[in-house]
C-alpha cells in the first residue's frame, strides 16, 4: 500500500432536478463510486435532488464533521458557477475549501449527451478524475490584497458619465476618460430621446457638467488609455493624454480662437458630416470641458507655418503650439469599461444607394438634421439645404438581423425609427412610411408609443425593401427615391416614390474593440462586443476581476438600460472599494531552490514579469504577488523545480489516470 | 448498427478562460457532440507540460485535445504561443516514436464559441475513430488487468475492471 495517509473521500453527485438525473444515472453513478473508489479512499457516496440547496449544502457539512472527510468531490454543474458555493460549506465545516474538487457532469455529460448509459459511464469516469485529482489537492490559503480606492472609468458617454457619477457621489475619486474632446457620447448628438421625447441635451448635459465639475472626478479627455497592467486591486494604467494645443489652466472658454479662426472643416464626428467646424473647436455649445481642441491635420499653421489668428486674439494667451502629447500613469482599483459602439456603415448595404443617392440619410445625420443645436437648426430638409420633404420612408434593420451583415438585433432602431416617424410628421406633416421586418417595441411605455405614431397616421409596411433606386419607372416616380418592397401582409410588392430615406442603422462593436478588450485582458463575443460574466446573472461583470462593462460594449442597448447598468457596475466597485481587500486564488507557481539548477529556461516565459534570478546563489525566484497562475514556467522547468498551487504536476496527472480509470487497475511502472 | 464500432477515449485539456468556458457554453446551449471525450481544466494551455500528454496516450486515451484561446487573445497575454510551440514539437516527438501525431490536436476556442467546442469535439473523435486504437501501455494478452500483485499501485486502487 502506498505509505501516503489515507485520505477521507465523500462523492456527492447531485440531479439537479432532471438536469442531470434525466440524462445521467445518477444512484448508479454514487454507487459505483462507493463500490469501485473505495480503495482510493471514497468512505461516502451520496445522491441528492440539489446539492446547492441549504440541505445539500448541510447533508455535506454534516459528513465532514460526522464521518472526518477530508476531500469532498460534488459531481454536479461547471465549478465557474457552484465551486464558490461548497468551497464555503467546506469551510464552515472546518474543512480547506481548496480540498473541495467539483466534477461537471452537467455542462460536460447530461446537457451534451443523448445516450443514457454512455453518459452513466462518462460521468463515472469524470467522477473518476476528480476523486484522484482531490486526494493531491493542498489546502491552500486565499491570499489578500488591498483594493485601490480609485477608479478608471473608460468612455465618457451617458452609462461611464452614470457610473463614474455613482462612484463620485459615495466619496471616492475616479479618473474618466474620453476620447473625443468632450464627454457626452452618442447621446450628445441625439435631438430627441425615445419613447418620452425627453429633449436628449436637456437631460444629459446636467450630468455632464455634475461630472465636469466634480471634485471627486479627474476628468481627462482628448485622452486615451494605452497600457494597463496589474490586477483587481492594483491596476497601473498609462493614459495618453493628447496635445490639445490649448493651455487648460489659462483658457476660460470663451470661444474667440473659434470665432477668429479662418479654417472651416467639415464636422465628420459630431455632426456626422452636415455642418462644418473650425480647426480650433468646441464639438458643440455645452462640451464639458468646454476648452478647444486644436485639430493639427487642418491647422493653417501647423500645414503652412503662418496664421496664428487663435493665438493673436486669445484674451489669455492659452493658445500653446509647442504642446506635446502628455503620458499620465495612474493607480486604480477597479476598472470600469463604458467604450459604446459604432454605428453600421450604411454604405455597406448598397442598395439602399446610402453615398450615392443624396436624400437617402442616416440615423445619425438625421439626429442632426433634426437637432434645434444642429446644422440646419432643427430643419428636416434634403440634402440641398432648403427643400422640406413631402414624403419620408423609414427604413428599419438596416445592417442588423442580416446574414450578410450581422444577425443580431441592434434593439434600439425600431424605437429609432418610430421617434423619427414622429419628429417628421410633427414637424413637416409630410407622409411617413415605416418599413420594418419586426416591430419590437419592449419595455416600459414603448408599445404606447408605437400606438401613438400609429394614430399619429404614420404607414407601416411590414416587409425588408429590397431596393432604393431614383430610376423613375412612372411619371409620379419622376425626381424621386422609389422604395421598392415586399409588403408581406399584402402579398405584393409595392413601390413607393418618397423624397427622403432615413436608414435606421444597427449598432456594431467599436472597430477596436478587440485591441482594447486585450489591453484590459477581458474577451469579445463571435459578434465582437465585449463578453460578461454571465449573460443573465452577471452582465456587467467580466472573467478578469475588477473589470466591468456597461453599456453598448456590452452589447446593442437603449438609454434606460445603458444608466442601469452604468449604476449596477458602480454598486459592484463600491462592494469593493468598501470591503478594503479582495481574496485572490491561490494559485501560484514557485521555485524549490533545492531543485533548481539555474538554467533560466523559465526566464523568459513570464509575461509578468514575477521572474527574477539571483546570480548570486543561481537560482530562479517568482515573486508571488505578480504571478498570475498561468502555469507556463511550471510546466517548462526541466529539472520540475517549479510548482503550481492548485494545478500541481502531481494533481493533472493523477487526474489524468483518474478520467481514464487507470486507478482501477494496476500501475505499470 | 453501430453496434462494434470502436469508440475511443479521449482526454482534452482545456483553459480555465476560454475553452472551459465553451464547454460551458455547449453545454448551456444544449448541444450535443460525442461523449468520448474527458476534459481536465488548467489555468492556461501555457500549463500544459508534453508530458501529461504522453501520460494520458500510455495511460489509455487514444487521443489528445489540447484546446486554448485563439492567438493574441491569452489571458496571460502570450502563452498560449507557448503551447503552440509545444503542440508542434510534441507532435514530431509522437512522430519519432511511431505514433500517428495527429492523435494530438490542437484547437482554439474561445468563451464564445460553444458551437466550435462541440463541432471541433465530434470531429477529432470521428478522425480518432478512423485511426484505430492505440494500446499504448495496456497490457500484452489484454488480460492481465485481473491478477497483479497491488504492490506498485499509487494510492492503493481496486484491481477490478469497471464496469
Amino acid at each position: 500500500m502506498s505509505e501516503k495517509k489515507q485520505e477521507r473521500v465523500g462523492v456527492y453527485v447531485c440531479h439537479c432536478g432532471s438536469n442531470i438525473a434525466g440524462i445521467v444515472d445518477v444512484v448508479d453513478v454514487a454507487n459505483w463510486a462507493a463500490e469501485k473508489l473505495g480503495r482510493q479512499g471514497v468512505v461516502i457516496a451520496r445522491e441528492y435532488k440539489f446539492m446547492c440547496s441549504s440541505l445539500g449544502q448541510e447533508l455535506i457539512e454534516k459528513d465532514i464533521k460526522e464521518l472526518g472527510l477530508t476531500r469532498v468531490v460534488v459531481a454536479a454543474c461547471s465549478p465557474h458557477l457552484h465551486e464558490k458555493t461548497f468551497r464555503i460549506a467546506a469551510q464552515n465545516a472546518g474543512l480547506n475549501p481548496y480540498l473541495v474538487e467539483l466534477a461537471s457532469i452537467r455542462e460536460q455529460v447530461s446537457w451534451v449527451h443523448t445516450d443514457k448509459a454512455v453518459a452513466t459511464e462518462k460521468a463515472k469516469a469524470v467522477v473518476s478524475g476528480a476523486v484522484s485529482r482531490v486526494i493531491e489537492n493542498a489546502p491552500l490559503e486565499e491570499i489578500k490584497v488591498p483594493i485601490n480606492p480609485n477608479t478608471l472609468v473608460v468612455g465618457g458617454g451617458i452609462a461611464g458619465i452614470q457610473s463614474a457619477l455613482e462612484i463620485a457621489n459615495a466619496g471616492f475619486h475616479v479618473y474618466l476618460v474620453e476620447r473625443e474632446p468632450s464627454i457626452g457620447g452618442h447621446m450628445a448628438q441625439f435631438d430627441k430621446t425615445f419613447p418620452t421625447l425627453d429633449c436628449s441635451a436637456c437631460i444629459l448635459t446636467p450630468r455632464m457638467v455634475e461630472a465636469g465639475t466634480h471634485p471627486n472626478i479627474t476628468l481627462l479627455t482628448w485622452s486615451e488609455v494605452v497600457n494597463v497592467s496589474g490586477y483587481v486591486g492594483s491596476f497601473h494604467v498609462t493614459i495618453k493624454k493628447k496635445a490639445r494645443f490649448v493651455k487648460e489652466d489659462l483658457c476660460t472658454g470663451c470661444g474667440i480662437c473659434e470665432e477668429k479662426c479662418p479654417k472651416k472643416v467639415i464636422d465628420e464626428v459630431f455632426e456626422a458630416g452636415l455642418g462644418y467646424r473650425k480647426a480650433v473647436y468646441t464639438p458643440f455649445a455645452q462640451a464639458v470641458p468646454n476648452y478647444p481642441v486644436m485639430d493639427k491635420e487642418n491647422c493653417t499653421y501647423f500645414l503652412k507655418g503662418t496664421c496664428k489668428a487663435c493665438e493673436k486674439f486669445c484674451p489669455t494667451g492659452a493658445i500653446d503650439f509647442n504642446q506635446q502629447d502628455e503620458m499620465i500613469n495612474i493607480d486604480v482599483g477597479n476598472i470600469v469599461l463604458a467604450t459604446g459602439y459604432d454605428l453600421f456603415d450604411a454604405r455597406r448595404v448598397s442598395n439602399y444607394g446610402y453615398g450615392r443617392l443624396p436624400n437617402v440619410f442616416t440615423s445619425l445625420e438625421f439626429e442632426r438634421l433634426s437637432n434645434a443645436a444642429g446644422p440646419t437648426s432643427g430643419n428636416i430638409v434634403l440634402r440641398d439645404g432648403k427643400t422640406t420633404p413631402k414624403s419620408v420612408g423609414i427604413i428599419h434593420c438596416v445592417g442588423s438581423r442580416d446574414k450578410n451583415f450581422n444577425n443580431y438585433c441592434s434593439v434600439i432602431c425600431c424605437m429609432q425609427g418610430l421617434k423619427f416617424a414622429h419628429l417628421v410628421h410633427e414637424r413637416t406633416g409630410a407622409t411617413v412610411y415605416n418599413f420594418y421586418i419586426d416591430m419590437r417595441t419592449a419595455y416600459k411605455a414603448y408599445d404606447e408609443f408605437y400606438q401613438r405614431v400609429l394614430e399619429e397616421g404614420t404607414l407601416f409596411v411590414r416587409g425588408k425593401v429590397a431596393e432604393v433606386t431614383n430610376a423613375a419607372r412612372y411619371e409620379r416616380e419622376k425626381g424621386k427615391l422609389i422604395i421598392q418592397v415586399e409588403d408581406t401582409l399584402a402579398s405584393k410588392q409595392r413601390r413607393i416614390p418618397v423624397d427622403m430615406v432615413i436608414l435606421s442603422s444597427g449598432l456594431q462593436p467599436r472597430r477596436d474593440a478587440k485591441e482594447v478588450g486585450k489591453m484590459f485582458g477581458i474577451s469579445c463575443s463571435t459578434d465582437g462586443w465585449f463578453t460578461e460574466k454571465h449573460p443573465k446573472l452577471d452582465p456587467v461583470a467580466t472573467m478578469t476581476e475588477g473589470i466591468y462593462i456597461v453599456g453598448c460594449a456590452q452589447g446593442p442597448k437603449d438609454i434606460p438600460s445603458s444608466v442601469a447598468q452604468g449604476a449596477a457596475a458602480s454598486a459592484r466597485v463600491l462592494d469593493k472599494i468598501l470591503q478594503k481587500e479582495v481574496a485572490l486564488e491561490p494559485i501560484k507557481a514557485s521555485v524549490n531552490e533545492e531543485l533548481c539548477s539555474g538554467c533560466r529556461i523559465c526566464n523568459g516565459l513570464c509575461p509578468f514579469f514575477a521572474i527574477t534570478f539571483h546570480e548570486d546563489r543561481m537560482v530562479t525566484e517568482i515573486n508571488p504577488a505578480l504571478c498570475q497562475g498561468c502555469g507556463t514556467c511550471v510546466a517548462a522547468c526541466p529539472a520540475g523545480a517549479i510548482s503550481g498551487t492548485g494545478f500541481s504536476n502531481e494533481q493533472i496527472i493523477a487526474q489524468i489516470d483518474g478520467l481514464l480509470l487507470k486507478n482501477l487497475e494496476p500501475v505499470g511502472d | 448498427m453501430t453496434e462494434h464500432q470502436f469508440e475511443p477515449t479521449i482526454i482534452g485539456f482545456t483553459c480555465n478562460w476560454c475553452s472551459y468556458r465553451a464547454a460551458d457554453l455547449a453545454g448551456t446551449a444544449r448541444m450535443k457532440y460525442a461523449p468520448n471525450v474527458r476534459l481536465i481544466r488548467m489555468m492556461c494551455s501555457g500549463r500544459l507540460d508534453p508530458t501529461f500528454v504522453l501520460r494520458a496516450l500510455s495511460s489509455g486515451a487514444d487521443g489528445v485535445m489540447i484546446t486554448g484561446c485563439h492567438p493574441g487573445e491569452c489571458h496571460y497575454m502570450e502563452q498560449n504561443y507557448k503551447a503552440l510551440r509545444r503542440f508542434l514539437l510534441l507532435r514530431r516527438v509522437l512522430a519519432g516514436m511511431g505514433i500517428e501525431p495527429e492523435r494530438v490536436k490542437l484547437v482554439w476556442a474561445s468563451a464564445a464559441e460553444g458551437a466550435k467546442f462541440a463541432s471541433e469535439t465530434t470531429l477529432f473523435v470521428e478522425e480518432i475513430r478512423k485511426l484505430g486504437p492505440l494500446n499504448w501501455g495496456k497490457p500484452d494478452d489484454g488480460s492481465a488487468a485481473i491478477d497483479h500483485g497491488p504492490s506498485s499501485i499509487v494510492h492503493g486502487q481496486e484491481l477490478e475492471v469497471p464496469a
